[in-house]
């Protein structure tokens, strides 16, 4: 234990002191901050004269504006935290060739990886609260309401959610770190694993959809069936990227009106009903059993990383050259 | 297990695939002596000290190192043993001092006594003025001196030093060498040098073991294996005839 806390001190003195950590969260931080006051004004505009209805607040977050939501903002770029606080943190010290030294003092060899993945998580966590409270505060003061209970613990919940969805990028980049000796090629390797599953993943879902369950033009219109099997192998390919997971998670989150993560097309007909008749916003614990399995799913990959990732090292030999 | 060797191994074995590293190796060290340790490049100095180190485990044999099994216990073993690496590395963006700060703290020793102990072995290694420089602008050989040091700073009762003076000028090999000289005669600490500059180890060396592609050929006080390979009447020896001799023969 008396390990794990010194290194786990170094690492996130490390952190903080490095310029990679100051220019991501700048940019984070900067970026929340202008699509909240953008979002902010619009609803402020739309507000003017109304009285105020409930939940408005979470908008802040989702509302997409002109550009992107917050929220599709950290699922999109949020990996990219996670992957530079990790990158380097074991062939860094292979290369400086202070790994050796370090496992030749009176700690446990775990004590390495855990201490270096905690240090990450708690670096990341931080700028997610700050991003999420400085977003609060400059929300409160546009549209000049503040968050009921309800709202604060889904707040809650989506940082816990966001902080374990990067928290698996920061589990892939130190892999990467362990596996690779060179700093740039564990750099690049993550870099293209979030490459494949921002974009790709989505692109080859369709590809897959189109080549297992074809839609095909007749002359009686659209096989519905076809429709239905493309559109669920769509779907669960799409769920392949943790991105997909994430987002599906974190919108039923924070948007208490959405009340399914599937398509319009999957869903039955008294479904369809129940979703017209019934307006009110979900109470937050419906939300959560919609999203449950996503959550499970982002807290399996996680651990699973960082399993894989203990496991190599823990197994690595420790040589000087 | 005797009280009086600080290392002992039996038949220790290494493998790698096919190739074997270190083959069936014996041998005892006494607390207090500078014993040193040669061979050409890849004979498997270097995987020795890790297996006593346990941060290898040997395929085959039993090791002990002041007393503990480095397989079973290597913490026991960590604790008062400190290991000087071949080219130490350090964090550079740190001061000498920082350096040695953390490496403190990961041995537990309490905050007051480290930095009683980072001044006096700053001191001893000629560091002093240097100190809170950082040290990826130091010379490779304040690198060492600060490598000692830092392995120093927990007081250990054995101390392995893997190529201790390579890449030193002449005056820090000579200054590496009385200092290494004075661990073992006024702290009696236990020196395990590995070495294959042949005149250095026969300067410090009270005895030395020779390894030639993971078997140890040979293994005592210099005089005796002089007069063992080289013959009684030969007084003006060199450690290096000895060693060509066992080098040709291997």
């Amino acid at each position: 234990m008396h390990g794990i806390l010194t290194i786990f001190r170094k690492e996130l003195g490390d952190h903080f002191n490095s310029m990679r950590f100051l220019l991501i969260s700048a940019l984070i931080v900067m970026v929340g901050v202008i699509i909240t006051s953008m979002v902010g004004m619009a609803i402020q505009e739309e507000l003017r004269g109304m009285a105020k209805p409930t939940l408005i607040f979470l908008l802040l977050f989702t509302s997409t504006g002109k550009l992107f939501s917050f929220v599709q903002f950290i699922g999109f770029f949020g990996p990219l935290l996670g992957i530079f606080l990790g990158f380097d943190s074991i062939n860094r010290e292979r290369v400086s060739r202070t790994l050796s030294k370090l496992v030749s003092q009176p700690i446990f060899r775990d004590s390495i990886i855990n201490a270096k993945f905690l240090s990450g998580v708690t670096v990341i966590a931080i700028v997610l609260v700050a991003t999420v409270l400085l977003i609060s505060g400059l929300g409160i003061r546009l549209i000049g309401v503040v968050p009921g209970v309800e709202e604060v613990w889904r707040l809650v919940i989506y940082i816990v959610i966001s902080l374990l969805y990067i928290s698996f990028w920061l589990g892939i980049s130190i892999l990467f770190s362990v596996v690779f000796r060179s700093t740039a090629t564990s750099a690049l390797a993550s870099l293209a694993i979030w490459i494949f599953f921002s974009f790709f993943v989505s692109l080859g879902a369709s590809v897959m959809a189109d080549a297992v369950a074809p839609v095909s033009q007749t002359a009686s219109g659209v096989d519905a069936e076809m429709l239905i099997r493309h559109e669920r192998i769509q779907r669960v390919a799409s769920l392949v990227s943790p991105m997909a997971l994430y987002s599906d998670a974190t919108t039923t989150i924070l948007d208490p009106m959405r009340k399914t993560t599937r398509t319009l097309i999957l869903m039955g007909p008294m479904e369809r009903f129940s979703m017209s008749r019934f307006q009110s916003p979900l109470p937050l614990l419906e939300s959560i059993l919609i999203v449950i399995p996503h959550l499970i799913s982002i807290v399996a990959i996680t651990l699973l990383c960082f399993g894989i990732c203990y496991f190599v090292f823990m197994r690595q030999e420790i040589r000087t050259v | 297990m005797t009280g009086q060797n600080i290392v002992e191994t039996e038949e220790l074995t290494k493998k790698y695939g096919a190739q074997t590293a270190v083959n069936r190796l014996t041998l005892q060290i006494e607390e207090g002596e500078i014993f040193g340790f040669l061979g050409p490049n890849g004979a498997g100095k270097t995987t020795t000290i890790l297996m006593l180190l346990g941060l290898t485990e040997p395929t085959s044999g039993k090791a002990a190192v002041i007393g503990f099994d480095p397989t079973r216990e290597p913490f026991k073993v960590k604790e008062k043993v400190g290991y000087l690496p071949e080219n130490v590395g350090f964090y550079d963006d740190m001061d000498a001092r920082q350096n040695l700060r953390y490496i403190a703290r990961l041995n537990r020793i309490p905050g007051e006594v480290t930095e009683k102990r980072i001044d006096y072995w700053l001191e001893m290694v000629g560091l002093s003025e240097e100190g809170s420089k950082k040290v990826g602008t130091y010379s490779k050989g304040m690198r060492q001196r600060l490598g000692i040091a830092e392995v120093l700073i927990k007081e250990p009762k054995l101390i392995f030093l893997d190529e201790p003076t390579i890449g030193l000028d002449p005056d820090g090999t000579n200054r590496m060498l009385d200092l290494i000289h004075s661990l073992s005669r006024e702290k009696k600490m236990t020196l395990f040098l590995s070495s294959h500059l042949l005149d250095q180890v026969q300067r410090i060396c009270d005895r030395v073991g020779i390894m030639i592609n993971g078997k140890l050929v040979a293994m005592g006080p210099i005089e005796e294996l002089a007069k063992k390979k080289l013959g009684l009447d030969q007084e003006d020896y060199t450690l290096e005839e000895i060693y060509m001799k066992y080098f040709k023969e291997a």
